[in-house]
């Protein structure tokens, strides 16, 4: 049992941050890797990524998008209350080095997964530009601490309300214009934008990692649920990756595999609003 | 004339045992043979002759005295029958039920010489659940404590008998498994039809009631490291089993509703979904499945499909019914609850939609050409004859290899070309100090019995060396 030392809701309720004791883990984890966490008895395995860990207090940071039945879940859990099941750290960490410039892009929930790794790229020696964007101002998140972890934070939104007005590929094809010394792109968000930003840096011949989100079961490499095609091969997600260079990546089949129980989801999320379980 | 009375006594048939019929089991995940009454189990142990010179015990890889423990069901004694089942195997419900027993201790029976052998399994299953139903569960005493402190990495069936033989001996024994629960293979792999799950539950509170520490949720090589561990503990036994699921490696096979036979199962029997939406984790329910293999793995998914409503389920396999490496009764099993047989057929591409979803497979059909290095007649594809079958699930369970997680962290620690640890057969020993190894980590897939064998082997020699340490 993990207990819930600290929650706060984010972007208008639709992403939580929980800080849950898990003691092992905070002491393990590296940028990059994730956890399987589930909820109760009756509860799905579901990999959810580390926003951060606190090794001295025994915490990770969970920060997660409410998006089906078991992150809607997670959210009704209180400061107090216990999550039954966490797994980890699972995948492959970043392989972070001092390389010279490096701009982080994260979209949506995405900027969770992007903290840590910008931290741990900036500590390394890194020049970090970070680029994070959100549909509205209101849905932004981790603005102060993305400014923390890099030297030089631009935003965007898709609507105008604060920021640059447009994507976080617009950004980052103006900084790759501007200067030619950037030599990785790390980017992390919804499939759709990690395919147009790896179509935008391929043509600058600049390297790009993502880190994928595909659904998992055991997320130990026991089950194959988390396949992806990466230059053409079958990898498996949860310990092939979860970052794969994003120039090679089937992000069509991706979202079709993502999209596989979509009806199932639907039923779940509907029988939780109506009977609480 | 006494001579002749005895011969003329007519012949006690082997008793079969009551099971659900075909067509309602088929639609539900209830255990399929209910087990024997009192009665019959009395009566099946009375063909048991009591060989002076028993042939079964050499038969069972972990050395039951099978007559004994059969005299005992014979005397009435039941569980008396199960406290010697116990003294030689820690898991007697769980073999009882899974055990090929047709290739081990039935197979040399000597009853079996002149008809059919004794129930030996049918009656192991019996003494075991009769010792569970009446609560009378035994707990043995144990050794002195040694202060001596062993990690067993998994609780399938070889890290659970390591663990049950060294508590026994008075170590510390903590296990360490990756999933939410124990179990191993028991657990994710057999469907409750075959082996409810609350057996296996109870067979590993029995080793938490002799002291086995269990720690869930523990990937050893993420979170701990076997030389990180090794810092604590004075000798580690790695049964990991075989959990890399292998592919076709044929074009289309990520199209969505294509699982590995590992994933079908795991989501149907860890994750419970075919409660589904009682259990969160959904499954895909195909109306016609195609499942690829013919071993146990592929019947439980193809019986498994079957509950879970498909009209059609297909068990495709390459070579023909000789070489189907499933037992006899698994397959009669599937047989009689309406799963079709397509022999000599070998699948060559997926066919999907625009969504990605599976929408058929397209096949081969082989003929058998001369043997290959496994003996068997080597399927040879017949030219220009290609033809497409229609499914919106399909399964593949043509066999698990070695997972690379806890080897590739593991420095120093001898594998094979196959990437399986390398282990003395007799002992388990492994190239690295203090690390045993067992089960299909070390044979690739087989069955539980041999498994826990080579936990018994393992332990002796844990026991061996931790005593002149």
């Amino acid at each position: 049992m993990h207990k819930i030392t600290y929650k706060r809701e984010m972007a208008e309720k639709t992403v939580c941050h929980l800080k849950v004791d898990a003691p092992r883990i905070a002491r393990k984890a590296k940028p990059g890797q994730f956890v399987v966490v589930k909820a109760n008895e009756t509860g799905e395995r579901i990999p959810l990524t580390m926003g951060g860990t606190d090794p001295s207090a025994g915490t990770i940071d969970l920060i997660f998008q409410v998006v089906g039945k078991s992150t809607a879940l997670l959210r009704t859990l209180n400061v107090g209350d216990a999550i039954q099941d966490i797994i980890g750290p699972l995948g492959k960490p970043t392989h972070v080095e001092n390389i010279g410039t490096v701009v982080c892009v994260g979209g949506g929930t995405g900027v969770a997964v992007m903290y840590p790794i910008t931290k741990a790229y900036k500590e390394a020696g890194n020049h970090v530009i970070a680029i994070i964007g959100a549909r509205n101002k209101d849905l932004l998140i981790l603005e102060e601490e993305m400014k923390a972890a890099s030297h030089d934070l631009r935003v965007t939104t898709d609507d105008g309300s604060y920021g640059h007005h447009g994507f976080v590929t617009d950004v980052l094809k103006k900084i790759l214009d501007e200067q030619n010394q950037v030599k990785l792109v790390v980017g992390i968000g919804p499939v759709p934008m990690m395919k147009f930003l790896c179509k935008l840096t391929k043509g600058y011949g600049v390297k790009t990692m993502v880190s994928l989100n595909p659904i998992m079961v055991d997320a130990t490499g026991m089950c194959g649920a988390c396949r992806v095609t990466v230059g053409g091969k079958t990898m498996f997600c949860c310990v092939d990756g979860p970052e794969f260079d994003g120039h090679e990546v089937d992000y069509d089949e991706l979202v079709k595999r993502q999209r596989a129980y979509l009806t199932e989801e639907k039923a779940s999320l509907d029988r939780f609003k109506e009977i609480g379980r | 004339m006494v001579e002749k009375e005895k011969k003329e006594k007519p012949k006690i048939p082997r008793q079969k045992m009551p099971e659900q019929e075909a067509k309602v089991r088929a639609k539900n995940f209830n255990e399929v043979p209910l087990g024997y009454t009192p009665e019959l189990a009395q009566l099946e142990a009375s063909r048991c002759i009591q060989c002076k010179k028993p042939k079964c015990i050499e038969g069972c890889p972990v050395e039951i005295d099978i007559p004994a423990f059969i005299k005992r069901i014979q005397d009435g004694d039941f569980v008396g029958a199960a406290r010697k089942l116990k003294e030689r195997n820690s898991l007697p419900a769980v073999c009882g039920r899974v055990c090929p027993q047709e290739d081990q201790c039935e197979k040399v029976c000597i009853v079996g010489k002149k008809g059919e052998p004794v129930a030996v399994g049918r009656l192991e299953r019996f003494a075991a659940d009769w010792e569970k139903e009446k609560e009378e569960v035994f707990i043995p005493g144990k050794a002195p404590a040694t202060g001596k402190k062993v990690a067993v990495v998994g609780s399938g069936p070889a890290g659970l008998t390591v663990a049950g033989d060294l508590v026994l001996k008075g170590h510390e024994v903590t296990i360490f498994e990756a999933l939410h629960k124990t179990g191993g293979v028991l657990i994710y792999g057999i469907p409750e039809f075959r082996l409810p799950k609350d057996i296996v539950q109870a067979e590993v509170s029995y080793l938490e009631r002799l002291g086995v520490k269990v720690e869930c949720n523990c990937v050893v090589g993420r979170i701990e490291t076997v030389d990180e561990l090794l810092t604590e503990y004075d000798a580690i036994f790695l049964g990991l089993g075989a959990g890399l699921p292998q592919f076709l490696n044929v074009p289309g096979e990520n199209f969505c509703g294509i699982y590995s036979a590992n994933e079908y199962l795991t989501r149907s029997n860890l994750m419970k979904a075919y409660l589904f939406p009682r259990y969160d984790t959904p499954i895909a329910r195909g109306k016609n499945v195609a499942i690829f293999g013919a071993g146990n793995v592929a019947m439980d998914s193809a019986r498994t499909a079957l509950r879970l409503g498909a009209d059609t389920v297909r068990i495709i396999y390459r070579r023909s019914r000789d070489e189907m490496p499933a037992r006899i009764e698994e397959i009669h099993h599937a047989e009689e609850e309406g799963v079709q047989f397509h022999l000599l057929t070998a699948p060559i591409r997926f066919l999907g939609d625009d969504n990605g979803w599976v929408t058929g497979v397209e096949c081969l059909r082989m003929e058998l050409g001369e043997p290959d290095e496994s003996g068997r007649r080597r399927p040879v594809p017949i030219k220009g004859s290609e033809f497409q079958l229609e499914c919106d699930l399909a399964v593949v369970a043509i066999g698990a290899g070695p997972n690379p997680l806890l080897p590739a962290t593991t420095p120093g620690l001898e594998l094979n070309k196959r990437g399986y640890i390398v282990a003395d057969l007799e002992t388990g020993k492994t190239n690295k100090p203090e690390v045993w190894a067992g089960g299909d980590i070390v044979t690739g897939s087989a069955t539980v019995i041999l498994a826990m064998g080579a936990g018994r082997k393992a332990a002796n020699s844990i026991q061996e060396y931790l005593m002149s340490k």
